[in-house]
């Protein structure tokens, strides 16, 4: 039987996905925290990475096959464990799942979802036709990314999308990295607690790191 | 004390089953959860009516017949008990109890109260074993075995096969019966020349039996009466990972 | 009839190398035309087919379970004996032989015993190989504990679960070989007649407990390994679908009973709780290791035990028995606490119970300790009492746990009909009148692992493979039988249910033929027996069809066959007259409440055959001759 159609193979390759992804959050967060140093923090860093296309999309081209791969074993797990359980008990109780453990299929079709509008919102700039960064340069002439992401989030709406996105990933993570430990073999008794522990503390992290930017910007601490 | 029951009847396999509502009357709290049905069913059968069938055997908490699901837990609100062990003591006059069988696809309802689980046993059967001869073994003490490990494979080994660890997997899954055998022979020197091959086996049998997948929500180690720990099922990934390299 | 053991010449301790030496042998080509009937699948059953299925026969085994995996003996807690002395404090296969022997109140075959005790340790290192997880100590080799009726350190254990894991041990050989193909199993089927074809075992009928077919099987040999009948008794530790039908069918069908009057009575049980009570649960004996035995001195003490001072309690057992003290023989610690109880100084509800105190250990040991060891049972004890048995002394009474009688059978494991088998608690054992602790499991994993596989084939060599199929008349004659018995169950239609019946006979059964007979009793009990029986023909319920999954009548022919057994049974206890091990004859005892065996008169085996029902079955003996061991008076005091 190959790898990948083996039960184990398959939640294997959920956790290896989801760990460099994880890895992605990370790096992505460091590249969205020079807006913090102002406009030419985010802008400077918005220009040298797209000075090396091949750079970019073959990251770009990696991240999307992981993304996809991620996706594709959380849908097939899924449905094969419906199958696999096709009736409930007409009471159901549960003890040691979480709300986050149950809901992984949603909350991870939210982040979906959510990236998807975000790639539109601010890669392809399809969402706000009258802000687009190519044409709106800089003192330096470089694209006002810094701009675009203070005028996205001065509106509520956008705000809110971004809330619901990152609470799913959220959501997501704190079972989603315990999880990962449990299924690479890492956890035993004694580190159980310690990675359940470990993988809130990293989603309430992340969640906080990224949400602080729209929030910033929406009570006005950050003006463009 | 009196109890309202409502329990899964179900004729057969292929017949539609639905829950039916039952009186037992003048229950003692020292009978067992079993012994109250023994009750109901005593009734029904000079009432004519058909009684009530489950599966049990030993009664002493140790063979894994039992097997019901109350109010929505596999063998009830004790903690580490079988139903056969659970005792009327821990539920008070006038409750309402609900009764249902197992639940997965891999375990198909029989009759009543009773599923086929011979699913477990093809498991064993694709390598929970070592592939020892009768005869012409070294002596048991030649083996030497670490307390430590002595203990962690018969915490593993302690596993009676009653399928709870199924009924209670949102998932249908049976990774923490498969982890617990994998575990206690991977635990032994003796059992490591097959690891590799134990562990790949069993995985996939366990999936063509169509049992679901393993998602880590843990409900099976609550359910387990023998207290069987999910960290089991770290140490069956560990050996699925060894067995690739 | 003068039954012969076939008990091989020679020296005892040569006489199994020297009979092996003699046993045909079946070529390996050959032994895949053979096929065996396994019927049970507990560790007599399992480690047969299992080991069968090894050496190339194929093998159709039965269980009425689920899974081979629930057999009854994976309720077995305590341990296992094998004369290994890893802990050199001085055991040997003589000695364990001796004590077995000594044990069994000399009414058990030497040559047998003697090859048990020989073979025991192999079945240590067999389980070992299997990853069966025995206790080690801290250097990795393996632990012993002490054991009833034995002054030495002999038994291997697996936490309170050994019977568990060794079963699971054999149960995975088992499996292993079915996934080969070498094994049919066929779980939930039961086993209703044994067909014989010219005198010799060829073939069973079983019910398909699921469909309710019924259906037949023919093979080269039959193996019932079936388990013990405890059950007669209505409540025992046995599990609730223990039963005697598949050996008393084969009784019936002309294999002799043999001593069906011995059984054991464990002493260390939870005592019953009340009417509704469907089984007993058993606590390892090995509680006795720590635990003191007492009762208050006074009758009728009603005081909390923990308020009770040292002075007014009466450790019976260590002052009867100072050299065995807690841990004297089953059979004599039974009756020890009957005849406190019986004098009105037992304690709990209704009055049937002693105390079994940790209290010592604890303060002596510590808690951890005792927790360490005992853990799992204290917990059980809790769940099934509510009380704290770290706190408060436990209560424990006597109960019907094992039956050393069986189907008789020679020295291959033959019985007197060619072709059948018979292993583990279902033959007449190699326990004589009492069995001691940890050997039960000693004796089903010897049957089927070390002495079937050579046995069988020198039967199997004598005969032509697959002579005989399922078209034969005498199959569809014993499968009309069956059908025509379980048409009549189900036309009854009366009021009373089978469970009613069984306890009724469980009632007569423990009063009369229980841990104390005596002539008047037993008289009372073959009145009554028949009386139950008849009624049960006349007025039993029994609900639903034939052809499905139905319980009930599971449980009635299984306590329609109670029903004819338990006559035997009391007619065994009748007729012999002495007291020895599980027996106890009030007419013969000592001045001093002891058994008084007569060996002179009674030192034989009582094998009975079946005449008719309406006839008195006939006694065929098995003289016991002792050449290695002298006759005593079995003394633990």
């Amino acid at each position: 039987m190959r790898f990948v159609e083996n039960p184990v193979g398959k939640k294997i390759a959920m956790s290896v996905t989801g760990f460099l992804l994880l890895a992605f959050l990370f790096i992505h967060l460091i590249g969205n925290s020079t807006i913090y140093l102002g406009p030419d923090g985010i802008n400077t860093y918005a220009k040298g990475l797209h000075s090396l296309p091949p750079v970019v999309w073959t990251f770009r081209i990696v991240m999307l096959i992981i993304f996809a791969l991620h996706i594709y074993f959380g849908i097939k797990v899924t449905l094969e464990n419906r199958q696999a359980k096709p009736n409930g008990y007409a009471i159901s109780k549960n003890i040691n799942s979480t709300l986050s453990s149950r809901t992984m299929i949603w909350t991870g079709l939210i982040v979906l979802a959510f990236v998807v509008y975000h790639l539109l919102h601010f890669t392809l700039q399809v969402t706000q036709p009258h802000f687009i960064t190519s044409k709106n340069l800089d003192y330096l002439g470089r694209p006002d990314v810094f701009k675009m992401i203070v005028l996205s989030f001065q509106r509520i709406g956008i705000t809110l999308i971004y809330a619901i996105g990152l609470l799913s990933l959220m959501l997501h993570l704190t079972h989603g990295i315990q999880s990962l430990m449990q299924t690479v073999g890492l956890n035993n008794e004694r580190f159980m607690p310690k990675f359940r522990l470990f993988g809130l503390i990293i989603a309430v992290f992340l969640l906080v790191a990224y949400l602080s930017i729209p929030t910033v910007v929406l009570t006005g601490v950050l003006k463009a | 004390m009196d109890l309202n029951l409502y329990v899964w009847r179900q004729k057969d396999k292929d017949s539609q089953g639905r829950l039916e509502q039952y009186k037992a009357y003048d229950i003692s709290p020292d009978m067992s959860f079993l012994e109250m049905l023994d009750v109901v069913n005593e009734r029904l059968i000079k009432e004519g009516k058909e009684p009530i069938a489950f599966d049990h055997d030993c009664r002493e908490g140790i063979c894994g017949m039992c097997s019901q699901v109350i109010n929505g837990v596999p063998h009830g609100p004790q903690e580490k008990t079988t139903v056969c062990q659970l005792h009327m003591r821990h539920f008070k006059d006038g409750d309402t109890i609900y009764i249902e069988p197992w639940r997965a696809r891999a375990f198909p309802v029989i009759k009543d109260l009773i599923v086929d689980r011979s699913a477990l046993d093809r498991i064993i059967q694709a390598g929970g074993y070592i592939s020892v001869h009768t005869g012409g073994v070294p002596d048991g003490n030649a083996i030497l075995i670490s307390k430590k490990d002595a203990d962690t494979a018969m915490d593993a080994a302690q596993c009676i096969g009653c399928g709870a660890c199924v009924a209670a997997c949102p998932n249908g899954s049976a990774m923490l019966f498969t982890a617990a055998k994998v575990s206690h022979l991977a635990s032994l020197p003796q059992g490591r020349v097959e690891a590799a091959k134990r562990v790949c086996m069993m995985t996939e049998q366990m999936l063509k039996e169509g049992f679901g997948n393993c998602s880590n929500h843990y409900e099976c180690e609550a359910a387990c009466p023998k207290g069987i720990k999910v960290s089991f099922i770290a140490k069956l990934n560990r050996e699925f990972i060894k067995a690739q390299f | 009839m003068i039954l012969d053991g076939k008990i091989p010449s020679g020296p005892i301790n040569e006489k199994w190398d020297r009979h092996r030496q003699n046993l045909k042998l079946v070529n390996p080509a050959n032994k895949r035309k053979y096929t065996i009937i396994v019927v049970g699948t507990g560790l007599a059953g399992a480690s047969a087919a299992a080991s069968l299925a090894e050496l190339g026969y194929n093998v159709e085994a039965f269980c009425y379970q689920d899974s081979a995996r629930r057999a009854h003996s994976i309720a077995a807690q305590g341990g296992i004996n094998a004369a290994k002395n890893y802990p050199n404090d001085g055991d040997s296969i003589y000695r364990l032989f001796y004590d077995t022997v000594k044990g069994g109140d000399f009414r058990a075959r030497e040559a047998n015993v003697y090859r048990l005790a020989q073979v025991s340790v192999n079945i240590i290192d067999q389980c070992v190989a299997q990853g069966v997880p025995f206790a080690r100590d801290y250097a990795g080799y393996l632990d012993n504990r002490s054991f009833g009726g034995a002054q030495l350190s002999r038994t291997f254990y697996a936490r309170g679960q050994t019977g568990q894991q060794l079963l699971l041990g054999a149960y995975q050989a088992l499996s292993r070989q079915v996934y080969l193909g070498k094994i049919r199993m066929h779980p939930r089927t039961e086993m209703l007649d044994l067909v014989i074809v010219d005198g010799e075992a060829k073939g069973i009928v079983v019910r398909d407990l699921v469909t309710g077919e019924i259906s037949a099987y023919s093979g080269d040999a039959v193996c019932l390994c079936t388990g013990g009948y405890g059950n007669v008794f209505y409540l025992s530790t046995n599990a609730m679908g223990c039963n005697v039908t598949a050996t008393y069918r084969a009784y019936k069908k002309g294999a002799f009973f043999a001593n069906p009057c011995f059984t054991q009575i464990h002493p260390t049980c939870i005592p019953v709780s009340g009417e509704h009570q469907s089984k007993l649960t058993l606590m390892s004996e090995s509680l006795r290791n720590d635990g003191r035995v007492w009762v208050p001195l006074k009758k009728g003490d009603t005081r909390h035990p923990n308020d009770i001072p040292e002075e007014e309690r009466d450790y019976y057992l260590e002052r009867k028995y100072p050299s065995f003290g807690n841990l004297a023989p089953r059979d004599i610690s039974s009756r020890a606490a009957k005849e406190v109880c019986d004098e009105g100084r037992g304690v709990g509800p209704g009055g049937y119970g002693v105390y079994l105190d940790f209290a010592d250990a604890i303060k002596r040991l510590g808690e951890d300790v005792i927790r360490q060891r005992y853990g799992n049972l204290f917990e059980m004890y809790e769940r099934i009492t509510g009380e704290d048995a770290y706190k408060v002394p436990m209560r424990i009474y006597p109960a019907v746990h094992y039956t050393m009688g069986g189907l008789w059978v020679d020295y291959n494991l033959e019985s007197n009909i060619r072709g059948l088998f018979v292993l583990g608690e279902a033959n007449f054992s190699d326990h004589g009148a009492n069995r001691l602790g940890a050997s039960a499991l000693m004796q089903g994993l010897a049957d089927g692992y070390f002495v079937i596989p050579y046995t069988i084939a020198d039967y199997l060599a004598q005969t032509k493979p697959a002579a005989v199929k399922v078209d034969h008349p005498e199959f569809k004659k014993s499968m009309e039988d069956v059908q025509a018995r379980i048409k009549r169950l189900l036309s009854i239609k009366g009021k009373k249910t089978v469970n009613d019946f069984h306890r009724e006979l469980g009632k007569v059964m423990w009063e009369y033929v229980g841990m104390a007979r005596s002539k008047e009793g037993l008289n009372i009990a073959l009145k009554r027996i028949p009386e139950i029986r008849e009624e049960f023909w006349q007025n039993v319920i029994v609900p639903g069809s034939g052809n499905e999954l139905n319980q009930e009548l599971e449980k009635a022919g299984r306590v329609a066959d109670f029903l004819e057994f338990a006559e035997l049974m009391a007619i065994d206890a009748l007729h012999r007259e002495e007291s020895c091990g599980g027996h106890f004859r009030v007419e013969h005892q000592m001045p001093d409440g002891e058994a008084k065996r007569d060996d002179e008169n009674f030192c034989y085996v009582a094998a009975w055959q079946y005449k008719g029902d309406d006839k008195a079955p006939e006694l065929h003996k098995e003289p016991l001759v002792f050449e290695n061991v002298k006759l005593a008076i079995r003394s633990y005091k």
